[in-house]
């Protein structure tokens, strides 16, 4: 967690070079959009829970290297106030394979969006307003499980 | 029993604060149980609170469901959906 923007070009770099074995690098950044709903967002803040956040993080990368072979995965998720075309948030997964890259960095993301403590509140010419969760968020996360739920069976 | 109860987002604005330390009343021994005694102070935590309202909850940092058991000393929060990355 972090109030100041990122470097993704560097982060991934540097994820690359700490391990020979690494043959691929996933990443994947987030931006503030200036439409949502219908809606122009001039700016949004971002609130979390301390604590929680970091914990959460935690856990959701603990479970993508439970998964798939992870060599190293850095998670940056930015708070505090944002306008749009900022970054928001960067996962950058380094594996082997590209498969394994790929399938763990998107896991990684779809769990933040649903277990991360992080809430948005956009500034739009109506006033303020928290942005609702979204239900393809939801169904994101859970179609992992249910791939999980086909190869056993 | 005491608690500490923390508040975010549009839950924290809604009631007017981000939390506070609760004595828990006798035979409250759970989340949903403590959400249904705030919910009773009326106003504000009665509309926020009040049953079929989408809140989630977290114990001790972690997400959990409303049947989740409370000890003394833990720290509970209550929020609505998240809506990061």
């Amino acid at each position: 967690m972090q109030i100041e923007d990122f470097d993704a070009g560097a982060e991934a770099r540097a994820l690359a070079r700490a391990n020979a074995k690494v043959g691929a690098l996933a990443s994947f950044v987030g931006l503030v959009r200036d439409l949502n709903d219908g809606a122009a967002v001039a700016g949004l803040a971002l609130e979390h829970y301390p604590g929680m956040t970091e914990k959460a993080i935690a856990a959701v990368i603990d479970e993508a290297r439970e998964r798939w072979d992870v060599l190293d995965c850095t998670v940056i998720h930015r708070v505090g106030e944002l306008r749009p075309g900022d970054q928001i948030v960067l996962v950058a997964v380094a594996s082997a394979h590209r498969g394994d890259a790929f399938a763990a960095c998107e896991f990684i993301m779809d769990y933040l969006k649903t277990r991360a403590p992080f809430w948005k509140k956009e500034r739009t010419p109506a006033g303020a307003r928290w942005v609702e969760a979204r239900a393809s968020d939801e169904r994101a996360a859970a179609r992992w499980n249910a791939a999980d739920r086909r190869k056993a069976g | 029993m005491k608690v500490k109860v923390l508040f975010f987002a549009s839950l924290r604005e809604q009631l007017g604060t981000g939390g506070e330390e609760i004595e828990l009343p006798a035979g409250a021994g759970t989340l949903a149980d403590l959400r249904a005694h705030l919910a009773r102070r009326g106003g504000a935590w009665q509309t926020a609170l009040a049953e079929g309202k989408l809140v989630r909850m977290a114990l001790n940092q972690d997400m959990v469901k409303a049947s989740a058991p409370l000890r003394g000393g833990d720290e509970v929060a209550f929020f609505p959906p998240v809506t990061g990355g």
